[in-house]
């Protein structure tokens, strides 16, 4: 017994026990969508063993029922040209011509694609109608059933891993892989892991293929690159990748950071209940402020009118007063006369103010 | 103050239609028939053939131009609704009160098509309620949905008084709806604010969980904050812009105080438009410094970043500062056309140009004349509608019924 077929039945056996018992799951903390599971599996990707065969590939298309390509699958040089997942292709393997530094050919170098099943999904972080989970054992499923086609998903993945039904007219759906989750349950390994001949495909619980990973890098450390992708890469994925040469190079994107990629969009979510609570407030507050200035311009404008008129009806007074004196009480009759009736229509200061300044004269 | 002699159509309880405009043979009219024709027959292509019929999406590009300009520029240039209610309402600036109602009209109208555009674009359009019956919490999108259809709501309440007024001859029941809807118009408003803040911001917030994706230029922590001050530029700029056009199109149904205030509406918008212009400039560029986004500023998307800022951001405010000053309404027009072609080159470069930078241009996206087809028709459709409310409905005049009420 070999040690992959050893891992397959350990990994199988630790499956269906994982399944049957939901796992009690530490909380990584804060602002995550989904809790670390401690017992969840995943898959060892060491390229180095990796001859760009194609198997997995066709054991995908197999076991899922997707249609089979154009281009047969042991037509080798498909993989020359960079292709990604699709709808209809949930894995595939490409090949990535490595300089030699010593000069001479370069090396092929084969990289598989699938879903890397993150720890922290940014695909279910990012789904608002909750098709996407990330299961305890490891998988993240989608569940088309709920699925409103809005492709925010294809948009966070930071993998360009899930594919779109764009022909399908009326059940279009995001595909990709599924960790072949039936197989699982039922025992059996996923379909690409099965059909590897080179054994460059590892099943099992993450937590041990993280050491085994480490093992392979400790032991021979002029092969292997001294780094374990899907380790902490966008928080940590089921799926890993072990390289000879630097992962860049294999198209893998080094810089996405070692969180989860929803993490990024909790703080202006968190922003939400605040302006909620506090912009009612200001605008309120703005509201009040304005009518409180106009309640006061309006005082003050009736002051200054009051205060106006005030001046005037002294004014008058003094002026009829002073004709009493000059022409008599007959005259003076008649100017408070003239000047009641003149009041008559709404008091209008500007006009009173002009027959002062005429009696002035 | 001369009381012009406008001639303004206004429905009677026996003649409550005036479709006369829409049948009378002018280029305006042919041209909309034109693209409602190709629009429907694209609509029943794309419904009946599946997405990948009519666009050119694809697993790299999931959203394109349906996304880019419909969702994203149409929910920005539908800010007017809250900008000039929130000037008029809450800051008191009363003489704006003429804009409001044509600004809450197009908002409602420009978010009502936002949603029609968006079935388009779903792959299950029926089930865009699924949102509520099973609430992905931690998606920004969620946010985004969530608040469009209540601020959609919203806008309808607030638009409600237009053809109820329209209506109330032949219907009198709807007098006292509209007595209702008067009385809360400043509790909708405050309510219209929040929600505007919330998902214009959250539009710019779609794109933080891909940093990888969006080029660090236009990529940062502070997109949701970009969106929202924009999205005041935007609502400001589109109230002038559609200013011009109704001007030209349906200035037979303004009223004298309409006209009156038109001007000085435009000038205190330009002014406003031109202080958060260059906010904003402010804010990208202290932006672009800190996160030390210099390197970039002399790679092709740095040039590009560079036409950005300098052309459609602070061009549009020194010429709207300068419009405002002087009272040049041309002035302020040719900033407006400026901002607003500032807003839309802004929301492609996020949701298109510098998205999904790293990929070789072979594998890039550009939108395929149908899709653009279906953005002009949704577009027209606006138009159109807005025609019909504007005919029909005391929007740019104030029914002789309900004058002075306010």
């Amino acid at each position: 017994m070999n040690r992959r077929k050893f891992l397959t039945i350990l990994g199988s056996a630790g499956v269906v026990s994982a399944l049957g018992t939901a796992q009690v799951a530490k909380a990584s903390g804060g602002t995550t969508t989904y809790p670390y599971y401690e017992n969840s599996y995943g898959v060892l990707h060491d390229t180095t063993r990796c001859i760009g065969c194609r198997r997995c590939e066709k054991a995908c298309q197999q076991v899922n029922n997707l249609p089979m390509p154009a281009k047969p699958f042991n037509d080798l040089e498909v993989t020359a040209t960079k292709r990604r997942t699709t709808a209809d292709a949930w894995t595939v393997v490409n090949r990535y011509m490595i300089k030699n530094p010593e000069g001479g050919k370069d090396k092929p170098v084969f990289r598989k694609l699938q879903c890397y099943h993150c720890n922290d999904p940014a695909c279910a972080s990012a789904c608002f109608a909750k098709c996407f989970k990330k299961e305890p054992s490891g998988v993240v499923s989608y569940d088309g059933s709920q699925c409103v086609g809005c492709r925010y998903c294809m948009v966070a993945c930071p993998f360009y891993v899930p594919g779109f039904q764009y022909e399908e007219a009326w059940d279009p759906l995001v595909l990709k892989c599924t960790f072949c989750s039936p197989r699982l349950q039922k025992g059996q390994l996923p379909g690409c892991v099965e059909a590897c001949p080179m054994g460059a495909l590892t099943f099992g619980k993450r937590s041990d293929l993280i050491k085994i990973a480490r093992k392979r890098m400790d032991k021979e450390p002029a092969k292997y690159v001294d780094y374990l992708y899907g380790e902490y890469d966008a928080g940590g994925t089921a799926w890993m990748t072990l390289s000879g040469v630097p992962h860049a190079e294999l198209g893998m994107d080094m810089n996405l950071g070692n969180r989860p990629m929803g993490e990024l969009t909790a703080g202006a979510l968190g922003a939400v209940p605040m302006i909620i609570a506090f912009w009612p407030v200001l605008f309120g507050g703005v509201y009040g402020i304005t009518k409180c200035k106009e309640r006061l311009v309006k005082k003050e404008q009736e002051k200054a009118i009051a205060a106006a008129q005030a001046q005037t009806k002294q004014a008058l007074e003094a002026a009829v007063e002073n004709i009493e004196k000059t022409q008599g009480v007959e005259a003076a009759i008649q100017v408070r006369q003239a000047l009641k009736t003149a009041q008559q229509p709404p008091s209008d200061g500007s006009c009173c103010c002009s027959s002062k300044h005429g009696e002035g004269v | 103050m001369s009381g012009s002699t406008h001639s303004i159509v206004i429905p009677t309880k026996d003649k409550m239609l005036n479709l006369g405009e829409f049948s009378l043979k002018r280029p305006g009219n042919q041209i909309t028939a034109v693209i409602l024709v190709v629009g429907f027959i694209l609509t029943v292509i794309r419904f009946t053939q599946g997405i990948g019929s009519i666009t050119n999406l694809d697993d790299n590009a999931p959203w394109g131009m349906w996304i880019g300009f419909d969702l994203l520029c149409g929910v920005s240039l539908a800010a007017g609704g809250y900008f000039t209610t929130v000037a008029c309402y809450i800051f008191g600036m009363k003489h704006f009160h003429s804009a409001v109602r044509p600004a809450i009209t197009t908002a409602f109208l420009g978010y009502a098509f936002v949603v029609f555009a968006l079935l388009y674009d779903l792959g299950h359009p029926l089930r865009l309620p699924y949102m509520f019956f099973f609430p992905g919490t931690t998606s920004v999108l969620f946010e985004v949905g969530l608040c469009v259809a209540t601020y959609l709501t919203v806008l309808f309440v607030e638009f409600s008084v237009a053809p109820m007024e329209w209506l109330a001859q032949k219907f009198p029941f709807l007098l006292k709806w509209r007595k209702y809807v008067i009385k809360v118009t400043i509790l909708l408003t405050i309510f219209g604010v929040c929600l505007s803040t919330l998902h214009q911001s959250s539009l710019g917030a779609l794109y933080l969980i891909a940093p990888s994706k969006l080029h660090p230029l236009w990529y940062s922590p502070f997109i949701p904050m970009f969106f929202f001050v924009s999205s005041m530029v935007a609502g400001s700029s589109m109230v002038i812009f559609e200013g011009m056009f109704a001007h030209k199109g349906v200035h037979h149904y303004m009223d004298a105080t309409h006209l009156r205030e038109a001007d000085d509406v435009a000038f205190s918008f330009a002014k406003a438009a031109s202080f958060i212009l260059f906010g904003y400039f402010m804010l990208k560029f202290i932006d672009m410094i800190v996160q030390a986004n210099y390197y970039y500023l002399f790679s092709g998307y740095g040039m590009w970043w560079c036409i950005e800022m300098l052309f459609f951001v602070l061009m549009p405010a020194l010429i709207y500062a300068k419009g405002a000053r002087e009272r040049n309404i041309t002035l302020c027009r040719i900033g407006s056309i400026n901002a607003v072609a500032g807003i839309i080159l802004n929301r492609f470069n996020v949701s298109m140009i510098a998205f999904n930078y790293q990929l070789p241009a072979s594998e890039r996206y550009f939108p395929s004349i149908w899709e653009i087809c279906i953005s002009i028709f949704v577009v027209t459709l606006i138009v159109t509608v807005y025609r019909f409310i504007v005919y029909h409905m005391p929007v740019l005049y104030e029914h002789p019924n309900f004058r002075d009420e306010h």
